[in-house]
């Protein structure tokens, strides 16, 4: 047998290593949003407990968070704490109160807080559906001229928030990009 | 009696299995073209399920959509493109060659090609080392490996 044919068998282990470690830290229901660097997709939703109505349009002008959540929603009920400091904070988060009871939406604002400038209700989900929401709680980051930057699936916290949505609202995207 | 309750409680077992709906559809074609496309269409949230089997709200709403689209006229490739726009070509089991897919599309052509050079080279080697010319060799051979075996 040739000497380096005798280490064949060795660098197959390796490379199976490499590729099984690198495995380890993948996270499989990491999906980026097919929405990323779009426009908000255009809607027309009521908003919760008024009788007004929002269009994408209205949520131009500054960086912002879209959070969507419910009410059967466990984990918004962990991240709602979180959200409502950073609502104290200063950063704008618009509400998707998706396939939802709207009265009980609103009595778990009135029970936990509202962390939200306002809240647009998608009561048959098909906004979502044009958003590429597939589960609640998920947060979107729209920049000034209302695009969409990111999307992150799950509940938001400090790590979170520092690591994935903080960039998105320091001075750079206030300024805004043009489509 | 306990023979109705019977088999009233084993109508409402299957019913309740019966999570998935059903969907009328105006002629069988539409149908089978239903089904071809949920079998082929990836839940984004329960990701090892095509959203024909899988009972999340989400893939509930994504066969409402293919219902709907089909019977509204949409092809095959309308209705993947839509979805695709949404939700990426994640949503596809049979992903679109492009530069992410590219490894996987041609990884069973580069295995064919390495697994048929290893047969030929062994053939080769094979043939350098011993020519069995006839059946009556190979015969021989055998007799003779196999002799003196006690089975």
């Amino acid at each position: 047998m040739q000497p380096l044919k005798r280490f064949l068998p060795l660098a197959a282990f390796l490379l199976l290593v490499v590729l099984l470690v690198r495995g380890l830290s993948l996270d499989p229901t990491e999906l980026p949003s097919a929405r990323l660097g779009d426009s908000l997709p255009d809607f027309n939703l009521p908003v919760l407990g008024e009788s007004v109505s929002r269009q994408a349009e209205d949520w131009r002008g500054e960086p912002a968070l879209i959070n969507v959540w419910a009410t059967w929603c466990f984990s918004c009920r962990v991240e709602h704490p979180y959200l409502l400091e950073l609502a104290q904070n200063g950063v704008t988060i618009y509400g998707l109160n998706y396939k939802d009871d709207p009265e009980k939406a609103i009595v778990w604002l009135d029970d936990l807080g509202n962390p939200y400038t306002e809240t647009v209700v998608d009561k048959d989900g098909l906004f979502g559906l044009d958003l590429g929401v597939y589960g609640a709680p998920e947060t979107y980051v729209i920049d000034a001229s209302g695009v969409v930057r990111h999307r992150h699936v799950g509940v938001v916290n400090e790590q979170v928030w520092n690591e994935q949505l903080a960039p998105y609202f320091e001075a750079g995207l206030t300024a805004g990009g043009s489509e | 009696m306990v023979r109705l309750l019977l088999s009233l409680m084993i109508f409402w077992s299957a019913q309740s299995l019966a999570v998935i709906e059903t969907y009328e559809f105006s002629s069988p074609d539409l149908e089978s073209r239903y089904k071809a496309l949920s079998q082929e269409l990836r839940c984004p949230k329960c990701q090892n399920q095509n959203i024909a089997d899988s009972n999340a709200p989400i893939s509930r709403d994504l066969r409402a959509i293919v219902h709907e689209q089909l019977e509204a006229g949409a092809t095959d490739e309308e209705i993947i493109e839509f979805l695709v726009d949404r939700y990426g070509e994640f949503v596809r089991y049979r992903p679109g060659m492009d530069s992410n897919t590219l490894w996987l599309w041609s990884a069973p052509v580069i295995l064919l090609i390495m697994a048929v050079a290893v047969v030929v080279t062994q053939i080769r080697k094979d043939r350098d080392g011993q020519t069995i010319s006839s059946n009556a060799e190979r015969a021989n051979r055998l007799r003779e490996k196999f002799d003196g075996d006690p089975s």
